[in-house]
């Protein structure tokens, strides 16, 4: 619709408004019908969203202990005190080589999972199914499947069968610090919760690409394999690969559940593979309930995701055209 | 027929409304109408069968109010403690506390009045941490304890004694190890988080001393917690078991030839092992140390947002002070407990025989409570501290150096809030 008729029309509305009350009438009852429609969200949206968020913020500047609402005004203490908090350092620090860790692996494992199954002829719905479905668990679920009959320290979890034969002693996956096994875990599961649903991602980026630049390419003389993959397949996959990229950094910002389920016991949180969202759970809604404190950990890791995602988003120039960069 | 766009949305509007009201009621408060105000007292799950129905019974039991009893599986402390900011909380409420902060909050009600002429029957170990500025915050209900239960035949086949120093526990462990059995089993995270000051108070050392300072900057501090890093690198440590170390699984099953645990699991290591089995206290460490076991009460706490606080101290003196036939029922007829009251816990047979009169022994003469001046923020800081050493084999004095100061500043700041 050109801006023309846009003008013409609200001129022709605001006209009509102004002579008819029918008009008039008709004009409130799609203003009724709009609020109606979005009203609800955006009511939930306030409610759930912004309120808390606002009411976070003014609660970091507050000595909040076991209330919401404080009268004990601390300006940036909570601030200060959370920066030179070295668990909470230490949590940052956790957190940015689990991204740097999970972000590449899944990455390659999906476009490789997507390779593969696009190659293959015959049931390829089966291998896309196959490959999909762990999507569908609960991280929840799966933490306590991998830390209870996996990775469980002794002889008879399903890690260590294995281990014992090939005649080596058990391991305790989730408490050996040295070598940090427990890495091991951690990871594993986030791979197997959603390498799946990445290459599906990749899947429907690789059926988009034209087969004539793949006939073209080898009219040209492209030897198959990775110089395909390297000249045509990956640049046609871009915005594919930077959607990928970014929802995957989310995803890793929001680590907490398979953490928690497979880390947490009764009386607290082992110091190691602490990621921020976790100490600050601690820190702010456990037994700790310093909801001044925490929510200041909350503002300063939300800004430090702002940061990343604008930055990321510069980086890859979210929105380009698929070969303009 | 088409539906309308006006009948669906009535139709969502009243099936949304439905939800929020279904939302909005479920406070265990009850409807109003009948005899006296409406009261809603919590618990945390118990294992134990049987438990649920018989605080219900007592509930039913009490005329002056109609109590309803709200039964709350997950994580119980953050649950209440999300709930006492809100006007739907609980009135009644049992409570591993209530923490200092919760108190100066003015979360919970002064009690005081409530222990008329008993207070001396209370146990005074769990009795202490439940007061603050001189008032009583909450009424104990029962005693738990834990403590070490070692296997007889497996230590009688390695020929080790039961370990009373804690240098003969790490050699003891060591020897115990096989291939298939481990020698100790201190929880799956090494011991950090069930031992928490038990090592300091067997080392003669406390958490905070009675002036409200640290209790535990000294060098046998260090020297103590760093033994407990060779049960770790000696691999005499069961990690990783699938029940953790409140669950008596990993020793009954063979996995362990010693475990700690509470006085809980008495009754199920008794019916599996029998006779094959024994109790110890922690060992003590060191010349001026002594053996030591933890123990902590749960209370019944009133909530000051409560609409009929008056109501709600008068059910909680009714059942938690005055109907001591409950208090016997609740402490020894489900799981196993030490009841809160000397003169109940005199009369109790089931506790003057074998392992039980241990526990009972080992709570008088080495029990030591977590003092409520020791907040979360303190107990983060010396948990993580200690896994470090542990596990890592960090230095002790190093990060013992750093736990002093932060528990000072912690000290300071409730300290400053009470004065």
């Amino acid at each position: 619709m050109s801006a023309r008729t846009v003008e013409a029309r609200t001129t022709a509305a605001a006209a009509a408004a102004r002579q008819s009350p029918g008009a008039r009438a008709v004009h409130r009852r799609r203003a009724l019908w709009f609020w109606v429609f979005v009203g609800p969200f955006a009511a939930g949206l306030a409610l759930f969203t912004y309120v808390p968020l606002l009411w976070s913020v003014w609660l970091s500047f507050f000595d909040a202990h076991n209330t919401v609402t404080p009268t004990h005004f601390v300006g940036l203490d909570n601030y200060t005190a959370m920066l030179s908090d070295d668990a909470f350092r230490d949590s940052l620090l956790t957190f940015a080589l689990f991204t740097a860790f999970i972000v590449p692996a899944t990455y390659v494992l999906s476009l490789a999972l997507a390779l593969m199954v696009n190659r293959v002829r015959r049931l390829r719905a089966f291998f896309r199914s196959v490959f999909f479905l762990p999507a569908a668990c609960s991280y929840v679920v799966a933490a306590l499947i991998w830390k209870m009959s996996i990775f469980n320290g002794v002889r008879f979890g399903l890690a260590n069968t294995v281990l014992d034969f090939f005649g080596a002693e058990p391991v305790a996956w989730l408490s050996t610090t040295d070598p940090p096994w427990y890495w091991l875990v951690v990871v594993t599961v986030r791979l197997w919760l959603q390498a799946g649903f990445y290459m599906i991602l990749f899947l429907a980026g690789l059926q988009r690409i034209d087969p004539v630049l793949y006939e073209a390419a080898a009219v040209d003389g492209a030897r198959p394999g990775w110089q395909v993959l390297r000249h045509i397949t990956l640049p046609q996959l871009r915005a594919t690969s930077v959607a990928v990229v970014l929802l995957l950094v989310v995803n890793a910002f929001q680590a907490f559940d398979e953490f928690y389920n497979l880390l947490s016991d009764a009386r607290g949180y082992p110091p190691y593979a602490r990621p921020p969202l976790v100490y600050l759970y601690y820190t702010a809604l456990g037994q700790g309930q310093n909801l001044g404190l925490g929510s200041a950990g909350a503002v300063i890791l939300a800004l430090i995701i702002g940061v990343v995602t604008v930055g990321q988003a510069r980086w890859f120039g979210l929105g380009r055209r698929n070969a303009d960069g | 027929m088409t539906i309308s766009r006006r009948a669906l949305l009535a139709a969502a509007a009243a099936a949304g409304g439905g939800l929020l009201t279904a939302c909005g009621s479920n406070t265990g408060r009850g409807d109003g109408g009948g005899s006296g105000p409406a009261l809603s007292h919590w618990y945390h799950q118990y294992g134990e069968a049987g438990t649920e129905q018989a605080v219900k019974r007592y509930a039913a039991a009490y005329t002056k109010a109609r109590v309803t009893v709200q039964w709350r599986p997950g994580n119980y402390d953050q649950q209440t403690a999300a709930a006492l900011l809100t006007d739907s909380g609980p009135d009644v409420f049992e409570v591993n506390g209530p923490s200092l902060d919760q108190i100066q909050g003015g979360q919970v009600v002064d009690l005081t009045g409530l222990l008329d002429g008993v207070e001396d029957d209370y146990n005074p170990v769990v009795l202490t941490p439940k007061r603050h500025d001189g008032k009583i915050w909450a009424i104990p209900q029962v005693i738990d304890m834990q403590m070490l239960y070692y296997r007889k035949s497996l230590l009688r086949d390695a020929g080790v004694e039961p370990p009373t120093t804690l240098d003969a526990l790490v050699d003891a462990a060591k020897k115990l190890t096989t291939r298939k059995v481990k020698g100790l089993f201190l929880g799956n995270d090494g011991g950090a988080g069930v031992l928490g000051g038990t090592p300091l108070y067997a080392a003669g050392l406390r958490l905070v001393t009675d002036e409200g300072t640290v209790g535990f900057d000294d060098p046998a501090a260090a020297r103590t917690l760093g033994k407990l890093h060779r049960l770790h690198a000696d691999k005499s440590l069961l990690l990783g078991a699938p029940a953790d170390w409140s669950d008596p699984s990993a020793f009954i099953q063979g996995l362990t030839a010693m475990q700690w645990t509470g006085l809980w699991a008495l009754p199920q290591v008794q019916k599996e092992l029998g006779d094959d089995f024994g109790v110890l206290p922690f060992p003590a460490d060191g010349s001026t140390g002594r053996p030591a076991v933890p123990v902590g009460a749960y209370g019944a706490a009133v909530s000051a947002r409560s609409r009929h606080v008056d109501a709600a101290e008068e059910y909680v003196k009714w059942l938690w002070v005055d109907r001591t036939d409950y208090q016997e029922d609740f402490a020894l007829s489900y799981g196993f407990h030490i009841p809160a009251r000397l003169s109940l816990a005199k009369k109790a047979a089931k506790l003057r025989t074998g392992a039980a009169a241990d526990a009972v022994r080992f709570t008088t003469d080495h029990g030591w409570a977590q003092p409520l001046l020791w907040t979360p923020a303190a107990q983060t800081a010396y948990q993580d501290a200690l896994s470090r050493i542990i596990k890592d084999g960090a230095d002790p004095e190093r990060e013992l150096r750093t736990v002093v100061g932060k528990v000072s500043d912690e000290l300071r700041r409730v300290q400053r809030k009470t004065t």
